[in-house]
């Protein structure tokens, strides 16, 4: 891995200086955008006047070492960060140019803006009632509506074929990386508009985290993703846009293709060259 | 050569607590068996015929009303110390540490009290309801403490889960949280119950020692303020007096019965919950 990115970026970074940064010129839709945000934990200022948009039907990739902020980042987008007592928001998030702080309540911004967390947390329930949690917490009680909204999630995550025998068995026995898939499920039963996902395949086993990759490419046609990995292939292979973060500040977000052989920033050129981080 | 030492330390205590163990409870049936013949279930008790009957179902009913009163009250507390009050707040550490200053309280301190305020300032006597009352208060901190542990065990994963799905904070408690902390909350209701079953001292003081079935069924709710004595009381009772030592051991073989069956049927009711929701 690091010799491919290390052969590549050096050089055309050499022929193309700093130039492709244009904000304006990106023709896609925000679904979300961030101005100006400030985070602090107590004193600690985790975040650093950030801002970027996540474009609509788009998986965009938050990389950089660990603390740099990018999964407090993802937290903010449905405010979990909110759970976490003296954590302080400046500036503006937006989801379909609502607010989410004041234009959104918070329990309909987290049905619309779903999230995969890095551990697979199934409840300790059957498979049927994790992936019905949701949809029950929002109303639907009709019994045959439930039925066809757990089976079609299950298919998106593409978990049915395996579980279908066992919808009423304990969600707890089954694999990691099925725990994960149906974690997903659970969050497509709600419907989402925006999935985030919180380094959502470290825990997994390669072939699990394939299954996974495959995944989120085929849900972006109706999903906008937003995903935080430690790997940097992941990014490239999934990712259409790419955001760098480094010590709670945004370095830099670019295509995919761009950020990862052309970085305008030296710091981003290392860290994707894995010369540090 | 420590290790030998050390195994062979392990070894003696086992068996010095299991000879403990075996030890009471075999001289309690070996002395206790003998006396339990069917005229000590008699509904009456009498001078002559000491029957356990009115003890035992006193035992049932104060148990009952103590937990009735103490579970609510304690899981809620908890319930709130842990998923809404915010963990570093003044108040939380101020009722952490009266709970568990109350559980080190001696029974009959909680007696006095009763006997103080329930029996005597509320005026309602030796009755089943100060008794139940005392032993609710008694009862009280055993509960919230292992809610309490039992809740800060639950991963925290599961909350986020639930509150990402969009779920608020009485939704998520409910079905992601009290789940999985349901055994360790019974755990401390069977804990609580054994407290309840056992107590002398604080009973004494407050609920008395007459020696009869609360009639609800000719007094209704007033059935409540009558005295009466629990299995334990009983038995110390009748060991005071000295003249009928054979049915005190009987009526400690019957107050073991009790507390195996009631601690099997909550083990068989949790484990039948839990499962029930897989």
């Amino acid at each position: 891995m690091s010799a491919i990115l290390q052969s590549r970026p050096t050089i055309e970074r050499a022929c193309a200086p700093e130039m492709v940064f244009d904000a304006t010129t990106t023709p896609e839709i925000a679904k979300m955008a961030v101005s100006d945000l400030n985070l602090y934990y107590g004193s600690f200022h985790a975040l650093k006047n950030i801002s970027v948009d996540f474009p609509k039907n788009q998986v965009t990739a938050l990389i950089g070492p660990s603390g740099c902020g990018k999964s407090t980042l993802l937290k903010s987008l449905n405010r979990m960060n909110d759970l976490v007592d003296n954590c302080r928001i400046e500036g503006t998030i937006t989801l379909d140019e609502q607010n989410i702080r004041t234009d959104i309540g918070v329990n309909d911004l987290r049905r619309r803006v779903g999230m995969v967390f890095q551990q697979p947390n199934p409840f300790p329930m059957s498979i049927y009632e994790n992936v019905a949690f949701g949809p029950k917490t929002h109303g639907i009680k009709n019994r045959e509506e439930l039925n066809a909204i757990v089976e079609q999630s299950l298919r998106d995550a593409a978990i049915w074929d395996e579980v279908k025998d066992r919808l009423h068995k304990s969600a707890l026995g089954l694999s990691g990386g099925q725990q994960q898939r149906l974690c997903i499920a659970r969050a497509l039963a709600v419907s989402p508009e925006v999935l985030l996902m919180d380094e959502s395949t470290s825990a997994l086993d390669p072939i699990s985290t394939a299954k996974i990759e495959e995944l989120v490419t085929q849900l972006k046609d109706r999903f906008t993703v937003i995903m935080v990995t430690h790997n940097m292939l992941q990014a490239v292979r999934v990712s259409d846009k790419t955001a760098f973060f480094l010590m709670g500040e945004m370095i830099e977000c670019e295509d995919t293709q761009t950020l990862f052989t052309n970085p305008r920033d030296k710091r981003t050129a290392d860290y994707v060259a894995g010369r540090f981080g | 050569m420590s290790a030998k030492i050390l195994k062979a330390c392990t070894y003696i205590g086992v068996v010095l607590s299991v000879c403990a163990l075996v030890g009471v409870v075999g001289y309690i049936l070996v002395q206790g068996v003998p006396y339990l013949k069917p005229s000590l279930f008699a509904w009456e008790y009498t001078s002559d015929n000491v029957s356990l009957m009115p003890a035992l179902i006193s035992t049932l009913i104060m148990a009952a009303l103590s937990l009735l009163m103490a579970v609510p009250v304690g899981v809620a507390s908890a319930i709130y110390l842990v998923e809404y009050a915010r963990s570093t707040s003044r108040f939380v550490r101020i009722v952490r540490i009266t709970t568990e200053t109350l559980q080190g309280i001696p029974s009959i301190i909680y007696g006095l009290f009763g006997l103080l305020f329930f029996t005597t300032a509320l005026g309602w006597g030796l009755s089943l309801l100060a008794g139940a009352c005392t032993l609710a208060i008694m009862v009280l901190p055993v509960i919230m403490r292992t809610t309490e542990e039992a809740l800060l065990s639950v991963p925290q994963s599961l909350r986020q889960g639930g509150f990402a799905l969009g779920a608020g904070r009485v939704r998520t408690v409910i079905h992601c949280v009290l789940p999985s902390a349901l055994p360790g909350i019974l755990g401390g209701v069977l804990l609580a119950l054994g407290r309840c079953v056992g107590e002398v001292a604080a009973l004494l003081f407050t609920a008395g020692t007459v020696a009869q079935i609360p009639d609800f069924g000719g007094e209704g709710i007033f059935a409540l303020f009558e005295s009466c004595r629990t299995l334990a009381v009983h038995m110390y009772v009748l060991a005071s007096e000295g003249l009928h030592l054979g049915e005190t051991y009987a009526t400690s073989v019957v107050l073991l019965l009790v507390v195996v069956v009631l601690n099997t049927t909550t083990n068989a009711a949790a484990k039948k919950l839990s499962k029930e929701r897989l």
